[in-house]
C-alpha cells in the first residue's frame, strides 16, 4: 500500500519540492497551502502522516495540530524554520510527534517519515500488563478496568516500549532510537513532552505517576511492577 | 600550654572579628566611639584643670589667713607674756596656760603644741604641752627641719602636713616664744584643712557630675545627628540593591529641602535615567531579537527548497556529464557551508540579543568530551592524526546546557584538528571543588601571543590564505566563548608558533562561579598529560598508521 502524506505548507516551492522528494521514494503526496483548509481536507484524505508547517496564513499549525490530535492519532510532523524553543515545545505539546528544523536534506525527511510509519510490533507477547493497565500490543489498545484509553500510535509506542521491560530504565537517547529512530543524539525535549501526554492520559494522578516513573538524571522506566 | 593559648586565641578571634567587621561596617558606631573618646579626654582635663586651681585658689587664701591669725595670736601671747610680773616656776606655767588657752577660744580647727627650744638653758623648765583635742597628740606632725627652721627672736615659719591618723591636710605654723626666766620655746600652730578639702570635694563632685551629664548629651547629640545623616545613605544603599536586582521603579523618598532630599533627589534622577537606558537596550534586544526570528524564517524557507533541490541532484550527479555533475557536488558542498555559517550568524545575533536560552542540567563532561571526540575520530584519522583523551579520576559533573558544551567541544577539536599538521591531539578533563575544566592541546602549527590575543575574534583566521580542511565558518570559536561566558565559564587560548596551541574551557559546577584553583593549567606538556589523568580508550579507535 502506498503511504499518503499530506503536506501543509504555503511554500509552493517548499510544498513541490517535498512533493518531488516523496514521490520519488514511492510514497503519495496531497497538498494544502492554507490553515483554513487544512483539517477538511485531512478529514477528506485520511493521510498516513502529515507534515505541518508551523506558519501558515490563516489557522496557525499550533491549532491545526490541536484540532486533528482531538480526532485522531495520526503521526504529525513539524517542519519548523525557528529552531526557537517555544515554537518546537508548543508544536509538541500541542500533539505533534517529531519535528524537522529548515532546511532539511530529502534523506532526513524520508527518514522521519518512515520512522512515524513503522509500528513497532517485533513479534513479542499480544498482551501485556502494567499496573492497572492492559496493553494489547498486536491490536494497539489500551485500557484500565475494561475502559479504553486513546492513545496515539506514538504514545503506544513509548508506554509498550517501557512495559515491556518493566523495571528498567530507559535513557532518553534509548528512547529516542528505539520510539523514534533517530540514531544519533537527538532532541531530548522530545520525550519530555510525549511522557508528560502520556501521564495526562493513562496516570490516575498525572503529578504522581505511578505507571511511568521518572528516574532523575537517567530516564524513565516503568512501574507497577513488583519483581 | 601551647595548645591552651592556641585555643584562647581561637575563642578571641570570633569575637575581635565580630567587632571588627561591626566597626567597619557602621559609621554609627565609629563616630560615636570617637566621640565619646574625645569628650572623655576633653573633660578629663578640663576638669582636671579646674579642680587644681580651684584647690590652689583655695588653700592660697586660707594659708594666708592662717599665717596672720597665728602671726597676730604669737605677737600678742608673747606681748602678755613679756607684760607679766610672774617670777615663779608655777606662775610662769600658769601663765603661759592662760595666755594660750585665751587665744585659743576664738580659734577654730586649730590645735597648738608648745616645745622647750634645743637651744634653752635655762634651769627652769615649763612643762611642755599642746591642745587638748581628740585624737593622737599632735607633736608628730611637727617635723626636725622645721624646728631648726625656727630660731630664737626670729619670725615664724609653715608647711604642709597631714592630721595625724587621718588624711584630712594640714598646715603647720611655727614660731618662737621667749619666756622670761624660762628662756626660749617654740609655738606650733596646727590648723586642719577639713573644710578646704570638704569644699574641694563637693566642688569635684558637682565638676563630675557635670562632665558624666556633658558627655552623655554629646553621646546623644553625635548619635542623633550621625543617625539623620547615615539613614537616608543606608536607605539609599537599601534601594540601589533593589536597583541593581532589577527592581527599576524602586525611588527613594524625598522630604524638604536640605542636602539629604538633593541626595534622594539625584539618586532618583540617576534611577530613572538608568531605568530608561534600560528600558531602551530591552526594548532594542526585543526588535533584534524578532529582526533575527524573522530573518530566520524568510532565510530558512527557500533554503529548504534549494537543500533539496541541491541534494536530489547531488543524488543523480553520476547521471550527468562530468562539468554538471561536478557542478551539483560543488552546489551541494558549498551549501553545507552556506547553511552552517547561516546557522553560525544566526546563533551569534541570538547571543548579541540576549536571547539565547540555556536549558542547564548536570551532565559529566568527560562523557560529552568523549561523545564529540568519538564523533570526530574518523576526520583526524583522514590526516592521520590521533585523538588521545586523558580523564582524572574523581566527579566531573556540572551543570550545563549539553548541547552549548558540545558545541564548544567540537570547535575547539576541531580547530585543533585543522592546525595539528598530523601531530597528536591531548585533550585532558579534570576537576575541582568548583570547576570542571577540559584542555585541548595540538602540536601544530601553533599560535603567537598576537594571534592568542585575536583567536576569538569574529571571522578572524589565523592565516587568510591557509586552505581549510575543515571548513569552518569563522565563528565557532567566537560562538564557543561566547557559549562559556553563558555559562559564567571560560574559554581561553595559549599558543606558540610551531609547537602548538592549547585551549582551556572552564565551567563552573553549580551556581557559585568558577573557583579560585584551576583543575587544569592552560600550558600543558605532552608529559603532563599521563601524569595527572588515565588515559580513556574511546570507542572507535583511530587507525594509527
Amino acid at each position: 500500500m502506498v503511504a499518503k502524506i499530506l503536506v501543509v505548507d504555503d511554500d509552493p516551492a517548499v510544498a513541490e519540492m517535498i512533493g518531488i522528494v516523496l514521490r520519488a521514494d514511492g510514497f503519495d503526496p496531497v497538498f494544502c497551502d492554507h490553515g483554513d483548509h487544512a483539517v477538511a481536507i485531512f478529514r477528506a484524505e485520511q493521510p498516513d502522516v502529515i507534515l505541518l508547517d508551523l506558519m501558515l496564513p490563516g489557522k496557525s499549525g499550533i491549532d491545526i495540530c490541536r484540532e486533528i490530535r482531538a480526532e485522531s492519532g495520526v503521526p504529525i510532523i513539524m517542519l519548523t524554520a525557528k529552531s526557537d524553543t517555544v515554537d518546537v515545545v508548543l508544536g509538541l505539546e500541542s500533539g505533534a510527534d517529531d519535528y524537522i528544523p529548515k532546511p532539511f536534506k530529502p534523506r532526513e525527511l524520508i527518514a522521519r517519515v518512515r520512522a512515524r510509519l513503522r509500528r513497532n510490533d517485533n513479534g513479542a507477547p499480544g498482551m501485556v500488563r502494567i499496573g492497572e493497565l492492559e496493553i494489547d500490543v498486536t491490536g494497539h489498545r489500551v485500557a484500565r478496568d475494561g475502559e479504553v484509553i486513546q492513545l496515539t500510535p506514538l504514545e503506544f509506542d513509548v508506554l509498550v516500549t517501557l512495559a515491556r521491560h518493566p523495571g528498567q530504565v530507559f535513557t532518553r537517547e534509548v528512547l529516542l532510537e528505539d520510539v523514534w529512530g533517530y540514531r544519533h543524539a537527538a532532541d531530548t525535549r522530545l520525550v519530555n513532552v510525549h511522557i508528560q501526554r502520556l501521564r495526562a492520559k493513562i496516570e490516575r494522578d498525572p503529578e504522581n505517576p505511578e505507571i511511568v516513573l521518572t528516574v532523575r538524571g537517567v530516564g524513565y522506566k516503568a512501574g507497577g511492577y513488583t519483581p | 600550654m601551647k595548645l591552651t593559648s592556641r585555643a584562647i586565641v581561637m575563642m578571641l578571634r570570633a569575637p575581635v572579628r565580630t567587632l571588627w567587621v561591626r566597626w567597619t561596617r557602621s559609621m554609627l558606631l565609629r563616630v560615636v566611639t570617637s566621640t565619646l573618646v574625645v569628650g572623655l579626654v576633653a573633660v578629663g582635663g578640663i576638669g582636671a584643670y579646674v579642680t587644681t586651681q580651684i584647690r590652689d585658689g583655695l588653700v592660697d587664701k586660707r594659708v594666708e589667713s592662717i599665717l596672720s591669725e597665728s602671726a597676730s595670736d604669737v605677737a600678742g601671747t608673747q606681748a602678755a607674756i613679756l607684760a607679766s610680773t610672774a617670777e615663779t616656776p608655777g606662775d610662769l606655767q600658769g601663765l603661759v596656760n592662760d595666755q594660750l588657752a585665751s587665744i585659743q577660744l576664738g580659734a577654730v580647727g586649730r590645735g597648738f603644741v608648745l616645745l622647750r627650744a634645743p637651744s634653752n638653758a635655762s634651769l627652769v623648765f615649763l612643762s611642755t604641752f599642746g591642745s587638748s583635742q581628740p585624737g593622737p597628740p599632735l607633736d608628730s606632725v611637727i617635723t626636725q627641719s622645721l624646728r631648726q627652721s625656727i630660731v630664737p627672736g626670729g619670725s615664724q615659719h609653715w608647711q604642709f602636713a597631714v592630721m595625724p591618723g587621718t588624711n584630712i591636710p594640714a598646715v603647720v605654723v611655727g614660731a618662737p616664744l621667749y619666756v622670761k626666766s624660762a628662756g626660749d620655746y617654740e609655738l606650733y600652730f596646727v590648723y586642719s584643712l577639713e573644710n578646704e578639702q570638704a569644699t574641694l570635694g563637693l566642688i569635684q563632685n558637682v565638676l563630675a557630675l557635670g562632665a558624666g551629664v556633658l558627655v552623655g548629651l554629646v553621646l546623644f547629640m553625635t548619635w542623633t545627628v550621625t543617625l539623620q545623616a547615615v539613614r537616608p545613605v543606608r536607605t539609599a544603599a537599601r534601594i540601589a540593591s533593589r536597583l541593581a536586582d532589577g527592581h527599576l521603579s524602586e525611588r527613594m523618598r524625598v522630604h524638604g529641602n536640605d542636602e539629604m532630599a538633593t541626595l534622594a533627589t539625584t539618586f532618583n534622577d540617576m534611577a530613572s535615567s538608568l531605568q530608561r537606558q534600560i528600558t531602551r537596550m530591552e526594548d532594542l534586544s526585543r526588535l533584534q531579537r524578532r529582526f533575527v526570528s524573522d530573518v530566520s524564517h524568510e532565510l530558512r524557507t527557500p533554503l529548504t527548497t534549494i537543500r533539496m533541490a541541491s541534494d536530489v541532484l547531488h543524488d543523480h550527479r553520476s547521471e550527468f556529464e562530468p562539468s554538471v555533475g561536478r557542478s551539483a557536488e560543488l552546489l551541494a558542498m558549498q551549501l553545507d557551508r552556506f547553511e552552517s555559517l547561516l546557522a553560525d550568524l544566526l546563533e551569534i545575533s541570538r547571543i548579541d540579543a540576549g536571547a539565547a536560552q540555556l536549558d542547564f542540567e548536570n551532565h559529566d563532561l568527560a562523557e560529552v568530551v568523549r561523545y564529540q571526540l568519538e564523533g570526530l575520530v574518523p576526520a583526524a584519522a583522514e590526516q592521520g592524526i590521533e585523538l588521545r583523551l586523558w580523564v582524572r579520576e574523581g566527579e566531573n559533573t556540572a551543570s550545563m546546557d549539553a548541547p552549548r558544551v558540545g558545541r564548544i567541544i567540537r570547535n575547539i577539536l576541531s580547530n585543533a584538528i585543522e592546525h595539528a599538521q598530523g601531530q597528536p591531539i591531548d585533550v585532558a578533563v579534570a576537576s575541582s571543588s568548583r570547576t570542571v575544566a577540559v584542555v585541548v592541546r595540538d602540536y601544530g602549527v601553533g599560535l603567537s601571543p598576537a594571534q592568542v590575543a585575536r583567536v576569538f575574534d569574529r571571522f578572524w583566521r589565523a592565516d587568510p590564505a591557509r586552505a581549510r580542511t575543515m571548513g569552518g565558518t569563522g565563528l565557532g570559536l567566537s560562538i564557543s566563548r561566547e557559549d562559556a561566558q553563558l555559562h559564567d565559564g571560560a574559554l581561553e587560548a595559549w599558543g606558540s608558533p610551531g609547537k602548538g596551541a592549547s585551549f582551556r574551557l572552564m565551567l563552573p559546577r553549580g551556581s557559585g562561579g568558577l573557583g579560585v584553583r584551576e583543575p587544569l593549567p592552560l600550558n600543558m606538556g605532552p608529559d603532563d598529560f599521563p601524569a595527572i589523568a588515565q588515559r580513556v580508550t574511546l570507542g572507535v579507535e583511530a587507525v594509527d598508521g
